[in-house]
């Protein structure tokens, strides 16, 4: 059903006269974060890539933070906005600390708080343009949910962004159980990643791994997965097929 | 120099059905738990039910966020209320604010299907449907949402609900006892999850009545 047509006429009341102050589409773009909920906490992945368009332009780009004490937040899409998103973050955090109360903000709060910003900057037709992915733990409750460039938002064992709805969450539906070890959780994750690798072209095979549990955030350092390009298939390509390149 | 067009849209369709019965005594409300985004299921776990008030409780499907944020505004509206009146709003009552909610946004609406569901002041099951603008009217039963177009005529058929033109008006609530109506919801929600690709995976169904409120389970096809 298409409520609301994209194509606004030009005497519309809802666009203003500059729509360059409008967000239209992203330039430098990060793909999929994969996450799942495991015993000691969420485990994250995403890799180090920022596309500009088809271009892999950056390759070191860290798209997973700690939030506060108690969050790690991981995002896809335009880095310029999820960079911006942390801005907003540190200052919520900064006077969250500022209280001084011996509370601080855990998951289930950032989580609300985001997704608040990110649907009213919906509601102004100038989204950020990111899909976000928020985990941590709390009082040892677990939790992970995920919020979309419209607002759209849920919390479940596993989520993933962009290209990992499609090829990581089959896989985690399959393999994902309560009380996934850290090493087993790894695994899942990397396979994920390996098969986001060979079928995304936006991946770029440096990730990182962050793990959130009671103790606290850690990201781990850069490293590549091990690919497979020895398939017969692969060899002399243009064997049976007739072509002059 | 054309104006450039936005390529994205506010909206989104995630999915769900969602229906009402209203008894003499009870009201049953029900939705599946599914979330979708075009082929894709975002999480097969989510709750599209909220309770607004005591004996008031709504379901909703369409785009999740809209969603969202229309309960909370609702909710937040029902906190005011009992400030200032120190008593529960009643589910006219609410029917009404929900109906106002969404015309106030007519130009840019919550893209939101609802059902209100819950026990008028003298305890009757009383069934309200809404259209995403805020059109609104009292039935007997109702469903909305994307398997509402296989779910309606069947209720229609099971239900009988008498014409709204008789004189004198007759009760548009049904005669049947409350685990029947509630064995009805379960058939009706099986058989839409064999056809409508975005209803399935588990149904949440709550039941109000005299009693208080309670909640039920029931496995849907996954697929």
């Amino acid at each position: 059903m298409n409520f609301m047509a994209s194509k606004q006429p030009e005497n519309s009341l809802l666009s203003p006269e500059s729509d360059s102050q409008r967000t239209l589409y992203p330039y430098v773009t990060g793909t999929s974060v994969v996450a799942l909920k495991y015993k000691d906490g969420i485990l994250m992945a995403a890799d180090m890539g920022g596309s500009y368009g088809s271009t892999l332009r950056y390759k070191s780009v860290e798209r997973m933070k700690p939030i506060g004490k108690h969050s790690l937040l991981g995002a896809s899409g335009e880095i310029s906005d999820f960079q911006e998103i942390l801005r907003y973050l540190d200052e919520l955090i900064l006077y969250d600390n500022m209280w001084d109360d011996g509370n601080s903000l855990g998951p289930k709060e950032v989580h609300n708080y985001l997704t608040r910003v990110m649907y009213n900057r919906r509601n102004k037709f100038n989204p950020l343009w990111n899909s976000l992915v928020l985990g941590g733990l709390k009082n040892g409750q677990k939790y992970l949910g995920t919020v979309s460039m419209i607002g759209v938002n849920f919390e479940d064992n596993h989520v993933a962004t962009g290209f990992g709805n499609h090829l990581a969450r089959p896989i985690l539906r399959q393999e994902w159980h309560e009380n996934l070890s850290f090493e087993d959780g790894v695994r899942l994750l990397e396979k994920c990643m390996r098969v986001l690798l060979y079928r995304d072209r936006s991946a770029v095979n440096k990730l990182q791994i962050a793990k959130i549990t009671e103790d606290g955030v850690t990201i781990s350092q850069p490293y590549s997965l091990k690919t497979y390009w020895e398939f017969s298939a692969f060899e002399n390509p243009a064997q049976g097929a007739i072509g002059s390149w | 120099m054309p104006k450039e067009q936005a390529n994205w849209s506010p909206y989104d369709n995630n999915g769900g059905s969602c229906v009402a019965v209203a008894g003499a005594d009870y009201c049953v409300i029900a939705a599946d738990t599914r979330m979708s985004t075009g082929y894709n299921i975002l999480t097969r776990d989510y709750s599209k039910i909220c309770k607004l008030a005591d004996k008031c409780v709504m379901a909703s499907s369409g785009f999740q966020a809209d969603v969202k944020a229309l309960q909370k505004h609702l909710a937040a509206r029902h906190l005011i209320y009992q400030h200032q009146h120190n008593k529960q709003m009643s589910c006219p009552a609410m029917a009404q604010l929900l109906s106002n909610t969404l015309y106030y946004k007519r130009f840019f609406p919550y893209y939101s299907f609802n059902v209100l569901g819950g026990l008028d002041n003298e305890g009757k099951g009383c069934v309200f449907t809404y259209d995403a603008v805020g059109s609104y009217e009292k039935v007997g039963y109702s469903s909305q949402g994307s398997g509402s177009t296989l779910i309606m005529p069947f209720l229609d058929n099971q239900l009988k609900s008498p014409s709204p033109l008789l004189l004198p008006a007759r009760d548009a609530v049904t005669p049947l006892a409350e685990a029947e109506a509630i064995d009805l919801v379960k058939t009706v929600f099986a058989s839409a999850s064999e056809r409508d690709i975005y209803t399935g995976d588990k149904l949440e169904i709550v039941v109000i009545n005299a009693d208080g409120i309670r909640r039920e389970y029931m496995d849907l096809r996954k697929d």
